[in-house]
């Protein structure tokens, strides 16, 4: 934390100490960090002159932010309506049973974490899942184990 | 000074350039749904085949055209011909389009889509042909596919900003005047006139007033702001500097959902393309009129969406909505004054000051003026993003725009999460916001999933539910406990475990929950549930009575079968099924045991696809 700690404090001092900054400072933090660890509540709270329990209050509403550490590829499988009338929750439970991982988690190896997204809008080429920053689409049951393994 | 007609001018001669080039122009539609078709690898093939063929070409990334399902699209202009359009362009096709066209100039065998612009080409159909784009009115999507919108001077090429030229001729209220006669209402789903909620942001008195721009677009299934801003962010971005014009707002912010990177990325690039030009900042246009404008990331919240939410979302809170009134028009952001449109209504904005009330009035019918986007999805052909004029009636949308549904047509459900589910028998309704209505939907957003009959409607209004339960801020009772009891109640129905008691249970706490909840979210909640009641009440009496599902998805109701006649024991299943529910040596028809079955849908699947008999495991009622 003392390394991410010190260019986090450069990282405060480019939003205005008010509580508007709030989101975007935990979004800045997760960005760097991965996640939201209990230090950065605490450094956020500190700077904004607000107690840890307000931050952790705005942090805990948003289902953006995670309070673990993820895994070295994040896989969010798209719950929206198009991928579910195409079998989305299929996808994430097969998912959740192959690599032993539940929503919000990370697998034993930290290979994966595992996320459910609301919507990813490519809705037309549904049910698409991301791994990273891509997105695969048309995705069934057994591409899905394929493309884990350009993953590791 | 910068003036607009200098900036047209310029951009006119890039754009001109670029149409009349010797080199070759290569379009790629590279918005996210382009990209998720594999339009990265598309690219690398397309800059590799270039370089084989020593062929000088320049390649420009363009947003969507709508067409969805025909990505990745990629378009070629070359040696005078037209610019034209190829669909389902995969690595091998765009080598081989490359290799037809841009080396031996034959198109014979391309099967191209079409071809853009006026002029008729050999034996090609016009683009706009295309039995998608065919019924379609385009207007805020005019641009989109067509253009970089990654580079300002292509919008301005295409009359860009004449719109907040022409309004900072007028005064503000003549403009509030022509977007209120041209009747245009919200896009985001609720239907108000927005000429009528800058009226009165603008009769309030206020030192500072704010604009903001609602592109928090969470209905799932849904993605027609995605699109717009992805394909032309300047088109929001210039509705955005009239309507801040028109209400008197200094500051504006654009709160859009962090699911959507390219889309912010899109719009960082364009504001500062605008600052470099005199559009945004200080006496925009060399006017007295200043704005500036922020973008604030949502951080996944449904109820965001939602106006008094959205505004506590910016000011760093929970995003809890309070109730109305009073309005954001006249106390919103920090207490002030403050204006929330949705992406596509300020998309739609500069084209009406552009070419006045009247003009947009000829589009649409009486009170539902104009045109609107929907994203057509589901089970339903060709899928994509379509714009039509109000008044359009769903049949033309689903079959005549989208092809149909490939097994037998069931319902459409309209509004996302908050929407319901028609049937075909009310196919005919016209689109407008009191129809939708009237037959206990919404227009919302503009989602359109279209279910076949492998789509199960109770399991449908119970995803719905599970949704909305889940997105529930919690401030409010009936949303927050209403709403997890019905789950529940779905949740027994789709396990076969309800009795027939429980419906009326679950109609009487949907009442409930629409009449007594604060804010939308939990007030058009039941939607789903309610509309599938009514026009699908028999399927929840089978699954209670019969514990029957009829399109075969709810899992306890189901069982997995291998038909031992087809089967050739191939041993595929056997390799993927997880729970070793399936045996069999090889070469003998094998044995699935339902005891140990998960209903994980893999051996189906690879049935389906990948084995040597080939739907061979068949899905029955139990």
């Amino acid at each position: 934390m003392k390394k991410a700690e010190t260019s986090f404090s450069e990282l405060l001092q480019s939003f205005p100490p008010e509580e508007g900054s709030i989101i975007p400072l935990l979004q800045n933090a997760q960005a760097r960090l991965g996640y939201i660890p209990e230090e950065a509540v605490e450094v956020i709270a500190d700077y904004l002159k607000l107690t840890e329990s307000q931050i952790f209050g705005v942090a805990s509403f948003y289902s953006q932010f995670r309070f673990t550490e993820p895994g070295r590829h994040s896989i969010s499988v798209c719950l929206g309506t198009a991928c579910h009338v195409n079998g989305g929750a299929t996808l994430l439970e097969t998912t959740e049973r192959e690599l032993n991982v539940k929503p919000g988690e990370c697998t034993a190896d930290k290979r994966f974490d595992l996320n459910r997204v609301a919507c990813l809008g490519c809705c037309a080429l549904a049910p698409v899942v991301k791994i990273d920053g891509e997105i695969h689409s048309k995705v069934n049951v057994i591409n899905l184990k394929e493309m884990w393994n350009h993953y590791d | 000074m910068i003036n607009i007609t200098t900036l047209q001018k310029k951009s006119l001669i890039e754009w001109e350039a670029l149409t009349h080039s010797n080199e070759p122009v290569i379009y790629l539609g590279m918005a996210s749904c382009g990209k998720a078709a594999g339009a990265e690898k598309v690219k690398q093939v397309i800059l590799e085949s270039l370089k084989v063929h020593s062929i000088n070409a320049k390649l420009i990334e363009v947003g969507c055209v709508g067409t969805c399902y025909l990505e990745p699209i990629m378009d070629i202009r070359a040696f005078g011909w037209p610019r034209i359009s190829y669909g389902n362009v995969d690595e091998k096709r765009a080598e081989y389009i490359i290799q037809k066209h841009l080396v031996e100039r034959n198109l014979s065998k391309t099967k191209p889509l079409g071809y853009l612009g006026n002029v008729p080409f050999d034996n090609i159909p016009p683009f706009s042909e295309q039995p998608m784009l065919k019924p379609q009115v385009r207007i805020v999507t005019r641009n989109c596919g067509i253009i970089d919108p990654e580079n300002i001077h292509h919008y301005l090429a295409n009359e860009g900003y004449s719109g907040i030229a022409k309004a900072l001729k007028m005064t503000p209220l003549e403009v509030i005047e022509e977007i209120t006669s041209a009747g245009l209402r919200g896009r985001g789903g609720a239907g108000f006139l927005t000429g009528r909620k800058w009226r009165t942001c603008y009769d309030t008195q206020s030192d500072v007033k704010y604009l903001i721009c609602n592109a928090d677009e969470g209905d799932p299934g849904a993605f027609m702001n995605r699109l717009l801003i992805e394909s032309d962010p300047h088109a929001v971005l210039e509705g955005m500097l009239i309507a801040a014009y028109a209400i008197g707002a200094t500051l504006g912010y654009i709160y859009i959902r962090a699911e959507y990177p390219l889309a912010i990325k899109r719009l960082q690039n364009a504001i500062e393309q605008m600052h470099k030009y005199g559009l945004l900042g200080d006496n925009i246009l060399g006017s007295t009129f200043s704005f500036s404008l922020k973008i604030k990331e949502g951080a996944g919240a449904f109820v965001c969406g939602e106006e008094t939410a959205l505004i506590h979302s910016i000011e760093g809170k929970r995003g809890m909505p309070r109730t109305r009134p009073p309005f954001p028009a006249v106390s919103g952001l920090h207490q002030k004054p403050t204006v929330i449109n949705n992406v596509e209504t300020l998309g739609t904005v500069a084209q009406i000051i552009r070419n006045g009330a009247q003009w947009y009035r000829q589009y649409g019918i009486e009170g539902n003026y104009g045109t609107k986007t929907f994203s057509l999805v589901g089970k339903v052909r060709r899928s994509g993003l379509i714009e039509v004029p109000l008044g359009t009636p769903l049949r033309k949308i689903i079959f005549d725009i989208g092809g149909g549904t490939v097994k037998p047509f069931k319902a459409v459900q309209t509004g996302g999460p908050s929407g319901g589910c028609i049937p075909l028998e009310l196919l005919d309704t016209p689109v407008t916001y009191e129809t939708l209505a009237s037959i206990g939907s919404i227009m919302g957003s503009g989602g359109l999933i279209v279910m076949d009959q492998d789509t199960c409607v109770v399991d449908v209004a119970r995803y719905f539910l599970d949704f909305i339960q889940k997105e529930s801020c919690g401030k409010c009772t009936p949303c927050r406990v209403g709403t997890r009891h019905m789950v529940e109640i779905l949740e027994n129905i789709c396990h076969g475990e309800a009795s027939a008691d429980q419906l009326d249970n679950l109609e009487t706490l949907a009442k409930l929950v629409q009449s007594t909840s604060l804010c939308q979210l939990g007030q058009t909640a039941p939607n789903p549930v309610l509309t599938t009641l009514r026009y699908f009440r028999s399927e929840y009496v089978q699954h209670i009575n019969e514990y029957y599902c009829p399109a075969l998805v709810c899992s306890s109701l189901i069982e997995y079968t291998v038909i031992k006649e087809k089967c050739t024991g191939c041993q595929r299943c056997v390799s993927v099924c997880p729970t070793e529910a399936i045996t069999g040596p090889r070469s003998e028809p094998h044995n699935l045991d339902p005891s140990k079955c998960i209903k994980c849908r893999s051996c189906y699947e690879i049935c389906r696809f990948d084995a040597i008999a080939g739907n061979a495991i068949v899905i029955t009622s139990k």
